[in-house]
């Protein structure tokens, strides 16, 4: 016999303003199952609770229904408070009182009515709930970090100083990212690459750190506190265990044809080289598709003069495959390709360059040594026009409809560089919007402005065209309302940033969702930004949204303070509520497991009993309870009505319907 | 109690309105610490994905006496369980075509997607299905095959 206790919460006056709780509890009273209900100020205070605890023991208890606020806020305490008073947290409802109905009803008689309706519903599906047990599954002490950027490092720096391994899986040969690309950085205008590489040092150094760099990450199997991940270690022909940095081999390949995308393919490298000089690994990389002795099989040049053999063209791909407990996902970001935007003519003139050429052109380990000169003639340019927007705040279908956010301050910054390293250059900048909140960005902006001279222009351009060797920027000054034309020797384009295009593959085999511009998606704007919605994912840096280093190095101590708090416990209770099989029932069709998003469904081979003696051994599915998350998208793909789902039975939610539809 | 067969009450169609836990139910949440109202005809129920929902409960609610079911959902590709809403889409458009060869008329049902920010739109959503439905009036259809309490 089932013994339902009801509790009908006031929440002040929140829910007794509009419905009048006395009388539903005086309703239900009379409910068939119920023994007790009872009505109460605030069901969640302490009192509250205790309440429902005594009436759990004093009345023998079989199901409780609070109805209250929604369960999003109080189901969990409720659960705790029947759980202490000895009854299976499972057999709690909630019916949302608050939420759904008093506050959104202003007519009493109206709201009490569907109050009652929505308590009875909720009390048609405890007298089918069953008692559940979360179950446990334990934590792998180990985090991935996808992406060694100066999110990637912060965040492993962070996991790992706290005692957690931690490995970086960096799908370039170094570690560094976009940041050891960068000459100097707003708003202190330090070396990027000064306090970048102790960082990456730190990382080499740490006990508790793995750089698995030149990989990427194949698949991924597993939940939160367990995930599976295969790595690629791609091939690099040369073994990272011997090679020592020594660069002989970079001085002495005769193909040095290969284009530097360090440099932004400003200038060229050799075929087997080392991206720069502090890169971590310290170690060479050969490019298979500009090394000579992979080509016609002549040269080996590298091999004769590597004084410890490290050079070994036959060198495969290889995969391992290790556990995690968490994964913090920093892949980061790319320039977009100005290609489309014809009017700026990047393809046509040389000297039409982006910010981040111009960032390798200003670095002193740069192609110029950090002498500002003109890709065309190798003059110094005198006349430099930036343009800003390129390819953001765009709806033209063309760019980006979104602000990139960090190209005003860098634009500020490249304009203040060279009128203090040139102070005879003229810098103007075209600007839609000057956005520079944060702190001591506007007065790092206006520094530009008033103690370095540059020229802002409010206005778009038009065009960007070669006359004479002069690059004529024709473009629009808003504020003195006329067509303006630039003679200038430089082109500077602030073009948007974009995520890194594999944080697709990444997003699919993380099951991580993505916004409409491949941006990650966090699981709560603002009270769960680091996280994503997959359990275990947690996200750091530009992969999530645009921002300049402060902002991504915040984020990824975030990140990391997660991942901490997930990998010092031992185990994590798992949700119950999750998809079992009628085995009697399923004929192994393997529909379910086509439509389950997490692979939680398998088949196994089961002896059933036909009677008379004779036994069959037929294939029905098995559902992971510690994989499957509870969507319930098998439940009705079952052609044979074998898969349901614990918590959400199909027979608690017709009862629901029942309950509704029961004028 | 007056006699409610002498006093023509005015119409208030029942709705069932199935929420999936993630967008959906936490957009009706935000509806109501927004304040903002809708009638009280609409009821939900909370189920973990819009893909939980069997095409079963929404015959089981028609032939209860449901003047309207209404489906609600995260957006396509904003699904918490990556792929849930897809399968909803393709089904529901599956169900309701077959429900409306069978008389039951298409306005009386819908699929709808509503983020947890939502909550204005969660609150005009079912304004506006309310008086979709209270215009087509009761439903009678299904309710004559009704399964005898007890059953
Ligand atoms: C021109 C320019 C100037 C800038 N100047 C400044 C400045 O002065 N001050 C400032 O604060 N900010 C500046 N920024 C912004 C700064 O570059 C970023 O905020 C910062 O680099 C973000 O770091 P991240 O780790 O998120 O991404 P990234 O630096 O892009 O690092 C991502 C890393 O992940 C790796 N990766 C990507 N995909 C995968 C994958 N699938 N598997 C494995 N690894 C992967 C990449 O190879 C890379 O190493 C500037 C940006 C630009 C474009
Ligand atoms: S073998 Fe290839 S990498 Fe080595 S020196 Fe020759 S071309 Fe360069
Ligand atoms: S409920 Fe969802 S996650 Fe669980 S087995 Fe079924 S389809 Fe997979």
């Amino acid at each position: 016999m089932q013994r339902i206790g009801v509790f009908i919460c006031w929440c002040g006056s929140n829910i007794a303003a509009t419905v009048d709780v006395e009388k539903v509890a005086e309703v239900i009273k009379s409910e068939p199952g119920v023994v007790y209900a009872a009505n109460y100020q605030y069901m969640c205070s302490e009192n509250g609770q205790q309440l429902v605890k005594q009436a759990i023991k004093e009345h023998n208890l079989t199901g409780i229904v609070i109805g209250a606020c929604s369960p999003r806020m109080h189901e969990a305490t409720f659960r705790k408070a029947a759980e202490a008073a000895g009854l299976n947290p499972y057999m709690v409802e909630v019916a949302n009182i608050r939420e759904h109905c008093s506050w959104i009803h202003k007519d009493m008689e109206e709201a009490t009515e569907k109050a009652v309706i929505l308590v009875r519903t909720a009390i048609a599906k405890v007298k089918l709930n069953a008692p559940l047990m979360a179950g446990e599954s334990p934590v792998v002490k180990r985090a991935l970090v996808i992406g060694g950027g100066i999110a990637g490092i912060q965040a492993a720096l962070d996991i790992a100083d706290a005692g957690f391994e931690v490995d970086i899986v960096e799908k370039n040969a170094t570690i560094g990212g976009r940041m050891a690309q960068i000459d100097k950085t707003f708003p202190t205008l330090d070396c990027s690459a000064c306090i970048l590489t102790p960082k990456m040092v730190d990382c080499a150094q740490h006990e508790k750190i793995d750089i698995l760099s030149y990989s990427e990450v194949e698949d991924v199997k597993g939940f939160v506190g367990n995930f599976n991940v295969k790595i690629r270690r791609k091939a690099r022909f040369v073994d990272e265990t011997k090679c020592t940095g020594c660069k002989i081999c970079m001085e002495k390949c005769p193909s040095k044809k290969g284009l530097n995308e360090f440099n932004m393919n400003l200038n060229t490298r050799p075929a087997i080289y080392i991206p720069f000089a502090q890169a971590i690994p310290n170690v060479a990389v050969i490019d298979p598709t500009q090394c000579i002795k992979m080509k016609t099989g002549k040269c080996g040049i590298c091999q004769k003069f590597c004084g410890v053999g490290a050079i070994d063209y036959e060198q495969k791909d290889t995969f391992i495959e290790r556990q995690y407990g968490a994964i913090v996902v920093a892949t980061g970001f790319k320039p977009i390709s100005v290609d489309n935007f014809n009017e700026y003519g990047y393809n046509d003139n040389k000297d039409v360059i982006t910010s981040l050429e111009l960032e390798r052109l200003m670095n002193a380990a740069g192609p110029t040594n950090g002498v500002l000169l003109r890709p065309s003639d190798g003059e110094h340019p005198k006349v430099i026009t930036f343009i800003q927007c390129v390819g953001s705040r765009d709806t033209s279908g063309c760019g980006k409809p979104y602000c990139s956010k960090i190209c005003c301050m860098y634009t500020a910054k490249h304009a203040m560089l060279i009128r203090e390293k040139y102070p005879d250059t003229e810098v103007h900048v075209f600007y839609i919007d000057v956005r520079t909140p944060g702190k001591n960005y506007d007065e790092f902006f206006r520094r530009a402005v008033e103690q370095y001279g540059v020229d802002y222009i409010k206005g778009m351009v038009g065009k960007v065209y070669n006359e004479n060797g002069k690059l004529m920027v024709q473009g629009s000054n808003l504020i003195d309302n006329e067509q303006i034309t630039i003679e200038s020797d430089l082109v500077v384009l602030a073009a948007a940033i974009e995520p890194e295009p594999s944080v697709r593959k990444i997003a699919t085999l993380l099951t991580a969702s993505i916004d409409t511009n491949n941006f990650l998606t966090e699981s709560h704007a603002k009270l769960r930004p680091v996280e994503s919605p997959t359990a275990g994912v947690y996200l750091a840096g530009v992969c999530q949204g645009p921002k300049d280093i402060p902002e991504t190095v915040s984020q990824a101590s975030a990140c990391a303070a997660k991942v901490i708090g997930l990998l010092v416990k031992d185990k994590l209770k798992t949700n119950p509520c999750v998809a079992t099989p009628d085995e009697t029932m399923c004929n192994g069709c393997s529909q379910c497991a086509n439509v389950c998003p997490y692979g939680a469904i398998t088949y196994v081979e089961k002896e059933f009993r036909l009677g008379g003696g004779k036994t069959e051994i037929r294939r029905v599915a098995s559902v992971n309870p510690a994989v499957c998350q509870g969507c319930g998208a098998c439940t009705v793909t079952c052609p044979s009505g074998a898969m349901d789902l614990k918590g959400f039975s199909s027979k608690q939610i017709m009862s629901e319907v029942e309950a509704i539809c029961k004028m | 109690m007056q006699d409610v067969s002498t006093e023509k009450k005015e119409f208030t169609p029942n709705i069932v309105a199935f929420c999936c836990n993630w967008c959906s139910y936490a957009g009706a949440d935000l509806a109501g610490s927004s304040r903002l109202t809708y009638p009280a005809n609409v009821k939900i129920i909370r189920v973990p994905c819009s893909c939980r929902v069997n095409p079963m409960f929404v015959l089981k609610a028609f032939q209860r006496g449901a003047d309207g079911v209404i489906l609600c959902g995260c957006h396509p590709g904003d699904c918490h369980y990556v792929t849930g809403n897809y399968y909803t889409r393709r089904r529901m458009a599956l169900l309701y075509s077959f429900l409306n060869y069978m008389g039951i008329e298409k306005e009386r049902t819908r699929v709808e997607w509503v983020s947890a920010a939502e909550g204005a739109r969660f609150a005009s959503v079912m304004n506006d299905f309310v008086k979709q439905v209270t215009e087509l009036g009761e439903n009678k259809r299904l309710t004559d095959l009704r399964v005898k309490e007890g059953e």
